[in-house]
């Protein structure tokens, strides 16, 4: 697949609760076989646009599109395209791991027939082929992380939307989950859009998109954005440090 | 890894609708199944009240002739569709207090991200928590039978209909419910201004006309309240008669509060659009 499709489309989004804007005017795309980083503190408004970009609600104003396929108008279409691995652990405890993968894979319209030969490239990827009749409950975090990550695949999407995944694991478990989605983007050509605050998880070459207060004040690759002295947290630190900051290409 | 997936469209068919039903009744039942402490407080409940309340009060509380029984009944007779519905009350406040549970764990918004509409999804999920009171339901009516609560054999068959109309009204009161309350503590507090009235103020545990001794206008209440028809419902029909007054009730509360439910889960209009993602959640 050309890399120069777009996997996914955010055009112009706002949002508000009541009085207060949470997304202003938000525009990014993210192309087939890319990683992209969208950075944010807390609060900033990432999980909000995660829940506009995975149809939790709607926006108030823009678009927001999937290979093609406008989230509000052909909503299956472009929701059929799309993993989510959530913030909140999102797996059934007291179910086991193939149990759990399967529900999934029938909220995808995907027989059993056909979900359960899934299962084990999927789980010898994140390497708990072992662990398929084990309830959840007796998975670490990151392994249960990982199980989320197989699940968001079993339906074959093309574009996977991670939020903040490895917040509350150790490095050993962020370590391998980022490299397991990054051998996703390498190997089957997925787009990715990772939410994050951590900086170590993001790599000179990723395009990068500053989410600061429901706007976005910078975006690039890390290394633009980094700068001469080469410290994305610095130059994060600066751009989200104004009150109102303008965007920096 | 999308090998070996067939195309979008043949999945978004007629029978990926069924795939995606069946696989929602499954997690249900697995969860049912999984959770034993739930399956017996489902059935102790009423059969605490059977044993222990219905006998204290069978003394008490005569009852006497009224539709559908021939005859003077015992009051554990009496008192089991109530029970039986009680039952099925339970059940629709837990399966949606596991919803907000589950928007707050996440998994209603896995659930949430299936490309199928979202009034499927809920109907779906709502079919599949009625299918596991049906269960509870028919054991708690077994076990009162050994008790000597005698139905009519071909009444068990007759009540089914009944039963998963009011298991389905319940469900689509606990729909509303759980996507109105944000927060799981807050829920605790809603099962008592609704569980309890809905329970007691109806004809479950006396019949109307005694309440209408006491009081006029704990009478009007009683007959206002759904839970009052959904119990004359399913009396009824256990004793093979059918009351149509309660079916329509039952039938239009249902409608009601499940068309409401589907506009609180809309992604456009509903409630989460306005105040948020799930409680708890940073923007």
């Amino acid at each position: 697949m050309s890399a120069q499709v777009s996997a996914l489309t955010v055009q112009d989004v706002d949002h508000s609760f009541g009085s207060r804007q949470v997304l202003s005017r938000v525009s990014f795309s993210v192309l087939a076989s890319t990683f992209v980083a969208l950075l944010g503190p807390n609060g900033a408004g990432k999980t909000t646009l995660l829940s506009i970009v995975t149809r939790l609600y709607h926006t108030r104003a823009g678009r927001v599109n999937v290979f093609g396929f406008d989230m509000q108008t052909e909503p299956s279409q472009a929701l059929a395209q799309l993993g989510v691995v959530f913030q909140n652990r999102t797996l059934d405890a007291d179910l086991t791991v193939r149990q759990n993968l399967l529900y999934h894979a029938s909220l995808h319209g995907l027989p059993r027939e056909d979900a359960e030969p899934r299962l084990r490239p999927l789980l010898e990827r994140i390497d708990l082929l072992d662990r398929i009749d084990d309830r959840v409950r007796t998975l670490s975090g990151g392994q249960s992380r990982r199980v989320e990550i197989a699940r968001s695949l079993i339906h074959g999407p093309r574009l996977l939307i991670l939020d903040e995944p490895t917040v509350g694991l150790d490095n050993r478990s962020r370590t391998d989950i980022v490299a397991i989605v990054r051998g996703l983007v390498r190997d089957e050509g997925l787009a990715v859009l990772w939410a994050t605050h951590i900086f170590d998880e993001i790599e000179p070459d990723d395009p990068v998109i500053i989410l600061h207060r429901g706007h976005i004040v910078g975006r690039g690759s890390a290394r633009d954005i980094a700068g001469a002295e080469g410290r994305l947290d610095a130059a994060f630190r600066a751009l989200t440090s104004a009150d109102t900051a303008g965007e920096v290409a | 890894m999308s090998r070996g997936i067939g195309p979008i469209t043949a999945r978004l068919g007629l029978r990926g609708y069924g795939i995606c039903f069946v696989g929602i009744g499954r997690r249900e039942f697995l969860r049912f199944v999984n959770q034993k402490e739930r399956f017996f407080s489902s059935l102790v409940r009423p059969l605490v009240w059977l044993f222990i309340f219905a006998a204290g009060f069978r003394n008490v509380l005569g009852v006497s002739m009224i539709p559908p029984y021939n005859t003077y009944v015992l009051y554990e007779v009496y008192v089991t569709p109530g029970l039986a519905v009680m039952v099925q009350l339970f059940n629709g406040m837990q399966s949606s207090l596991s919803m907000v549970y589950d928007r707050e764990v996440g998994s209603m918004r896995v659930l949430l991200t299936s490309p199928f509409p979202r009034w499927f999804l809920l109907l779906a999920k709502l079919a599949a928590g009625v299918a596991v009171s049906l269960v509870q339901v028919y054991i708690f009516l077994a076990i009162a039978r050994l008790w000597e609560v005698e139905i009519p054999w071909w009444g068990y068959a007759a009540a089914l209909p009944a039963f998963i109309l009011v298991g389905l009204m319940l469900g689509a009161i606990g729909l509303l419910l759980s996507s109105l309350v944000r927060q799981l503590e807050n829920f605790a507090s809603v099962m008592n201004f609704v569980i309890f009235p809905m329970f007691f103020a109806s004809s479950a545990l006396y019949p109307l006309w005694r309440i209408r001794e006491a009081s006029e206008a704990l009478y009007l209440i009683c007959l206002a309240n759904p839970f009052t028809h959904a119990v004359e419902l399913v009396r009824h029909a256990l004793y093979l008669s059918f009351e149509p007054a309660s079916f329509a009730v039952v039938v239009l509360v249902t409608l009601v509060f499940f068309v409401a439910a589907v506009l609180a889960y809309d992604p456009g209009r509903g409630i989460m659009a306005r105040r948020g993602g799930p409680a708890g959640e940073p923007t």
